[in-house]
């Protein structure tokens, strides 16, 4: 395979300006912000062994919370605090992106700066202590020209620890709404794009060594009283920080921006979406590898103009509804309550992801299964598989009521694995998504749910309070509505799922243009 | 004594580890203007706590201690410090600064301008005997442990004090070292017209150097006064100290033939 002529490459590329941006702009804004926590609180606490202990102690748990948990913390916890300063200020501001990942990071990056000043400094020798005592030193004199100098290659080697971690761990800041290298991690893990995982991972590995070896020149500038490698070490991270404000400066302030979920199809969608608004003259930013909640609540503020949800995710979710109701009457409603929001729901696509029992068409022929009552005499000699969550979500008793459902055995699998196990007789129906590319690649069956005890799982274009009246965007999104059937949508997941050139979810959005535009 | 003291000790106690160790046990001691005072003691004599009293590194549990007339407990520590030279047990220089950055800390913590320091450096740099222009930008560790002493004499003397406190300065020196730094030093003391309290274990040192001798053991003063003073001591510690630089003195004079010096 020819890398260079890889049309995946050249569309890494092409992202790279805004994601190196966004990267050093979120990590090294946490730096900064966790030195200027750390460092006092770590000369603080230098004579205090309670205070110390207690730092120490909490910067080590902080530091055994998986990165991703961190992050997703504070997205709920700063939505709780806007709201807070909304009601009592008047003020509110956004819990989406850049603050969440900013604070996340900067508490992630504390412990190595907080332990390494502190044993920097205890490490000073003792007969130099009283010989700046001696000399008539004040404590801060002392501390300022005697201790922290010394202390300072052991406090660089903690900083330069902090800058690693937190460019690498600003990765995993995508799914909060924060453009990072992640971008290119989680889109390529979804999409099994390789290349542009690969690409993520070297280009936050590039990053992290170039800002390391930034560091380590101010240090050696410092520790050698060599002004000009000080001076080269500081004006490279700047260099780095102007580079990447320029772009956000010159970006257009009324661009729209698209959220997309974790999963593929959402990927698709948003490129396409995304493909119209720039046909219609508009510029466009998507944020993609969103959080299911996450997603919502970022429209619901105005952080994300638009994006694609499925109606029986809301209706469950994000509204708590656990009763089912046939299809255009669950939208009507879903659309009075989204209006209360002030959240327009413009229409839907035309196709449904719901939860749909599956098996392979030769087996089903065979048996005469067409619908799931078919299934129901069969089903005691028979196993099914479904996700993790499946047989504990109220589809599931919905299922069984409705119909007596009962089967020999049931499994919990990954979803990719799923769709080949039932293809290969390991179990024999499977708890699918309905719009999965792999129902056609297998040759599979979705089995009609004639009782409607699964809701429907329309997909629906949500937008923003604040485009509520935003004329140009609902007519660019129009030509997509009611146009894209389960058929098509399928055969776009499928192209997008390969490990190709043409499955870029920008390639496939094109192709799924093509084919829908024209109607 | 002629003229007032310049340190005077009076009754002074001082106890560590909430009193289970007494390091100085009501002493009374005075050191007169000009005058060069060595105090000898083992280690654990409370010696080196008596000096740091002077200077308020240690604060004092009972008795006064004037220093040019004031009690200090009187005086901010921090400007007393800056009035006092302090010479550190093996120099106890600052290893991140050069020679010249460590002779005009005080100086520079004061608020003196550049140049001033800049020149005093230099005066300094004389004083102590050390080439101002290989010296003046090296870092301590690329001096010999005579040279450091030197710089570490010159910082004590930096901010023109008239008293100079002295921690074992020449203890890890080699003889010949030792025996040159000891005899500048005691010039310098001589030309400056300073005050000088010295620290060390080796009694033959002290009566080279010293105007007068005080001696420590347990926290106590046992005695103190001039070498000849000392030598009329009636007590056993006092004497068994003087024995030693009395028979090494015989020793040498039977070892070395008077004329081989040369």
């Amino acid at each position: 395979m020819n890398m260079s002529a890889d049309p995946r490459l050249a569309e890494a590329w092409g992202h790279l300006p805004d994601y190196l941006g966004s990267h050093v702009r979120v990590s090294l804004a946490a730096l900064a912000l966790g030195l200027l926590v750390s460092l006092p609180l770590a000369i603080l606490a230098r004579h205090r062994p309670v205070l110390r202990g207690a730092l120490l102690g909490l910067a080590s748990i902080v530091q055994t919370v998986p990165g991703l948990a961190l992050l997703a913390l504070f997205y709920p916890l700063l939505l709780a605090l806007a709201a807070l300063s909304l009601s009592w200020f008047g003020v509110s501001f956004s819990a989406f992106g850049f603050l969440p990942a900013v604070l996340a990071l900067a508490l992630y990056s504390m412990l190595p700066v907080l332990r390494n000043t502190i044993t920097g400094l205890q490490g000073v020798d003792a007969a130099i202590l009283e010989a700046a005592q001696g000399v008539g030193m004040t404590p801060r004199q002392s501390l300022f020209t005697v201790e922290l100098p010394l202390a300072l290659p052991v406090m660089m080697a903690g900083i330069r620890t902090a800058a690693v971690w937190v460019i690498g761990t600003a990765t995993l800041s995508t799914p909060i709404g924060q453009t990072s290298f992640g971008n290119y991690i989680f889109a390529g893990l979804q999409t099994q794009n390789w290349v542009f995982v690969l690409f993520g991972c070297v280009a936050a590995a590039v990053l992290a060594l170039a800002v390391d070896q930034l560091l380590a020149l101010i240090e050696s500038g410092l520790r050698n009283r060599s002004r000009l490698r000080a001076i080269l070490g500081g004006a490279g991270i700047a260099a780095l920080v102007v580079a990447t404000l320029a772009p956000a400066m010159t970006r257009p302030q009324t661009s729209y921006v698209i959220g997309a979920k974790t999963f593929t199809e959402q990927y698709v969608l948003s490129a396409l979406i995304g493909q119209r608004l720039k046909a219609a003259g508009h510029s466009a930013t998507t944020r993609e590898g969103l959080g299911s909640n996450v997603i919502f609540e970022a429209l619901k503020a105005g952080d994300i103009d638009v994006y694609v949800d499925y109606s029986g995710t809301l209706w469950a979710n994000q509204f708590q509804r656990n009763d089912i109701r046939p299809r255009q009457e669950l939208l009507a409603e879903l659309k009075t309550m989204l209006a209360k929001q002030n959240i327009t729901l413009l229409g839907e696509l035309g196709f449904e992801n719901a939860y749909a029992l599956v098996m392979p068409r030769q087996r089903a022929e065979q048996l005469g299964i067409r619908t799931i009552n078919d299934l129901v005499a069969r089903a005691p000699n028979m196993t099914i598989a479904g996700d993790y969550e499946f047989f504990s979500r109220p589809e599931w008793t919905a299922l069984r009521k409705a119909y007596g459902l009962s089967f020999r055995g049931q499994r919990q699998m990954q979803p990719d694995f799923m769709y080949a196990a039932v293809a290969s007789g390991e179990v024999d129906v499977i708890a699918g998504y309905t719009s999965d590319g792999l129902i056609a690649k297998y040759d599979l069956v979705t089995l009609g749910d004639v009782r409607h005890a699964i809701p429907p799982y329309d997909a629906i274009v949500l937008l923003a309070p604040k485009r509520a009246d935003d004329d140009g965007l609902q007519k660019a999104l129009a030509p997509l509505l009611g146009k894209i059937d389960i058929a098509t949508m399928r055969e776009a997941n499928l192209r997008a799922a390969g490990n190709d050139a043409a499955s870029s979810p920008d390639a496939v959005a094109q192709w799924l243009w093509e084919k829908v535009g024209k109607k | 004594m002629p003229t007032t003291p310049l340190i005077a000790y009076a009754r002074v106690a001082k106890t560590f580890d909430d009193g289970r160790v007494l390091a100085v046990d009501d002493v009374s001691l005075d050191v007169a203007e000009g005058e060069f005072l060595a105090i000898v003691g083992g280690s654990g004599s409370g010696k080196t706590t008596l000096l740091r009293l002077a200077n308020r590194l240690i604060e004092a549990d009972t008795g006064t201690i004037t220093v040019e007339g004031e009690d200090v407990r009187n005086v901010d520590p921090i400007l007393l410090r800056r009035r006092i030279g302090y010479v550190f047990q093996s120099g106890g220089l600052f290893p991140h600064l050069t020679v010249a950055g460590n002779i005009g800390i005080t100086p520079k913590l004061t608020g003196t301008p550049p140049e001033e320091i800049s020149a005093r450096v230099d005066e300094l740099l004389d004083l102590v005997r050390l080439d101002r222009a290989p010296y003046r930008d090296r870092l301590p560790h690329e001096l010999s442990g005579g040279q450091r002493q030197r710089v570490g004499v010159a910082r004590a003397l930096a901010a023109r004090p008239r008293i100079v406190l002295m921690d074992e300065p020449f203890g890890a020196l080699d003889p010949l070292t030792r025996d040159a730094l000891g005899d500048d030093y005691r010039e310098l003391h001589k030309k400056l017209g300073l005050t000088t309290v010295m620290i060390t274990h080796d009694m033959t040192e002290a009566i080279l150097l010293a105007d007068r001798i005080a001696v420590m053991r347990g926290g106590k003063l046992l005695a103190q006064g001039t070498p000849t003073e000392l030598s009329s001591s009636d007590d056993a510690y006092v004497g068994e100290l003087l024995r030693t630089p009395r028979r090494q003195a015989e020793r040498l004079g039977v070892l070395l033939p008077q004329d081989g010096a040369a």
